[in-house]
């Protein structure tokens, strides 16, 4: 288990800075998350323009690993339409649950991620971000759980 | 723990070394790390007299109790019924009718919950807990009140994890129909003053229940110097067997509350019409019962005190000491419980460091420690906290775990630097 390989520069800096942290107030979706095992809660605010995700902030209070996905998540899905988005979706599942799945280059920071397939018990806070927002883009108000 | 008289001339020191031996499990490594098991208050490691009772048991005994004339089934009986006559030995019960086992803690209070409480309470009625209180000595207590009518009321603690006894002397009335208690807090480790809570629980008429789990494998209990009228705990936290656990009540209470589950063994006859029920304590133990978990359980009672609890108890808390004093040397570290008389629990947080984050990388070292709410969110939401790390200590802990602690702490330190 290499600590390195979970805990990547680049989830250091996004855990410490998150980006598009906040909410938005005129928001045309949101949603709630929460993991019950440890606590991590994150909700995810966004403005959709036509079929895009023209504006994404989130808030939240939970691990390095769930922050920094969040932070990353919402820097890749900005600008994007939805079937870009579930399409990364499927991609960041893959990423974190597959042994085999090598990070293509679309995905960009977010293959930081890779590392944390290593640690199963991790999985979770890195995916609660993409299921709360998969929740905002239905537009609904429901809490998710990764349970 | 000041909660009997000893009942053992001074307390002979633990030669920590040998009991190390007695737990295989600790010769293991974790990511290429020798082990360093600090999660004793979640689940305590089995040593060898356990694991060879219930194996001895499994291999060699194993029938259906209280069923069969056969030779199997009268030794497994034997075992069970003597492991009952051990556990009230351990507890100093009047008599082995006072002794139910359950499945653990959160089986007993649900039992008592739904026996006792249930069918007696209303409006105007009152439960008292705390504010220490595990998840599993709350929700009982608030689907009881669903379902009666009663009011839930809860002591509050202060910031130092400990519960304001006058505040919870205040609350108690002549409405208060039940106290239910935790004798050691699992979250913090703080020890409460359950003696002086029966006694002002009883003057005002209510019955207590105290949730032991926490207590037993760190003190010599004695129900009845303690007073107290249901106490409940784990076998797997006093080094036995999970899935088994005791309910201790007063004879008279358990005598005049309805049984709580029906199957076979509870009963003496049964037709379509009528049933006739068992006595105790079998009225409570509906279906066929965790027979090896119970010979596993008084193995361990056996074991403990052989090595001596008020040894053990001394051991662990010179190592709560060096380890609390080891980490308040630590920048960042804030110490999440600091109550004047604790157990050997160690809750905390590091600035900067998620618990989770903490947790992991412990474990790439080898060292295991809880993280999360420790099942008491109302403890953390006090303390304005989503979760703590927890480091327990139980016999087998040595100063080199917490040395192995402490550069794990700091290797966090440097992971997040």
């Amino acid at each position: 288990m290499d600590l390195k390989e979970l805990y990547r520069d680049v989830i250091l800096d996004h855990n410490k800075r998150p980006r598009n942290f906040g909410r938005i107030e005129s928001a045309d979706g949101h949603a709630d998350g929460h993991n019950p095992l440890c606590g991590d809660r994150l909700t995810v605010w966004l403005r959709l323009k036509d079929d895009r995700i023209e504006d994404i902030r989130f808030e939240g209070r939970g691990c390095a690993i769930s922050t920094a996905s969040a932070s990353l998540m919402t820097e890749a899905v900005k600008g994007k339409d939805k079937a870009t988005v579930q399409s990364l979706y499927g991609r960041i599942h893959s990423l974190l649950t597959q042994q085999d799945a090598m990070p293509d280059a679309s995905l960009g920071k977010l293959a930081a991620l890779s590392g944390v397939r290593e640690f199963p018990a991790r999985v979770k806070c890195a995916s609660l971000c993409w299921h709360t927002l998969n929740a905002a883009l239905e537009r609904s108000a429901a809490t998710v759980s990764t349970e | 723990m000041a909660v009997t008289a000893s009942r053992i001339a001074p307390a002979p020191v633990l030669d920590v070394e040998r009991v190390r031996r007695d737990f295989p499990i600790l010769e293991r490594t974790v990511n290429g790390r020798p082990l360093v098991y600090l999660d004793s208050a979640a689940s305590a490691q089995r040593p060898l007299p356990v694991l060879r009772a219930v194996e001895q048991y499994e291999t060699h005994c194993h029938a259906n109790v209280h069923r069969g004339v056969h030779a199997l089934s009268q030794a497994a009986t034997e075992a069970y019924e003597g492991a009952r006559e051990r556990v009230r030995r351990f507890i100093n019960a009047s008599s082995t009718r006072e002794i139910i086992f359950v499945r653990g803690t959160t089986e007993g209070v649900n039992l008592v919950a739904q026996s006792y409480a249930r069918p007696r309470f209303g409006p105007g009625d009152e439960i008292l807990i705390t504010g220490l209180e595990h998840h599993a000595n709350i929700v009982p207590w608030q689907m009881v009140r669903d379902q009666t009518g009663c009011t839930l009321k809860v002591a509050p603690i202060n910031r130092r994890g400990e519960v304001e006894l006058d505040h919870f002397l205040s609350l108690l009335s002549p409405r208060t129909r039940l106290v239910a208690i935790a004798h050691v807090a699992n979250a913090l480790g703080t020890i409460l003053p359950v003696k002086r809570m029966i006694d002002a629980a009883h003057a005002h008429g209510a019955v207590v229940l105290v949730d032991g789990a926490q207590a037993v494998p760190h003190s010599t209990v004695d129900v009845r110097a303690l007073g107290c009228d249901f106490y409940v705990f784990s076998g797997h936290k006093l080094y036995g067997p999970t899935g088994i656990g005791v309910l201790y009540g007063r004879e008279e209470l358990l005598a005049a509350m309805p049984p709580w589950q029906g199957g076979g063994d509870m009963i003496l006859t049964v037709s379509f019409e009528k049933t006739t029920y068992n006595d105790l304590p079998w009225k409570f133990e509906a279906g066929t019962p965790n027979i090896s978990g119970a010979i596993g359980l008084a193995a361990a009672m056996d074991y403990v005190e052989s090595l001596g609890l008020e040894a053990i108890a001394a051991h662990e808390q010179r190592l709560l000491a060096h380890a609390t004093r080891e980490l308040e040397r630590m920048p960042g570290i804030e110490i999440i419980g600091t109550a004047h008389h604790k157990a050997s629990v160690l809750s905390f947080t590091m600035d900067g460091v998620h618990p989770h984050d903490l947790g992991t990388i412990l474990d790439a070292e080898g060292v295991a420690v809880r993280t999360g709410h420790h099942c008491a969110m109302p403890v953390m939401t006090f303390f304005n906290i989503p979760a703590t790390a927890r480091a327990s200590f139980g016999c087998y802990n040595t100063e080199a775990d917490v040395a192995s602690l402490v550069a794990a702490l700091e290797k966090a330190r440097e992971v997040f630097a």
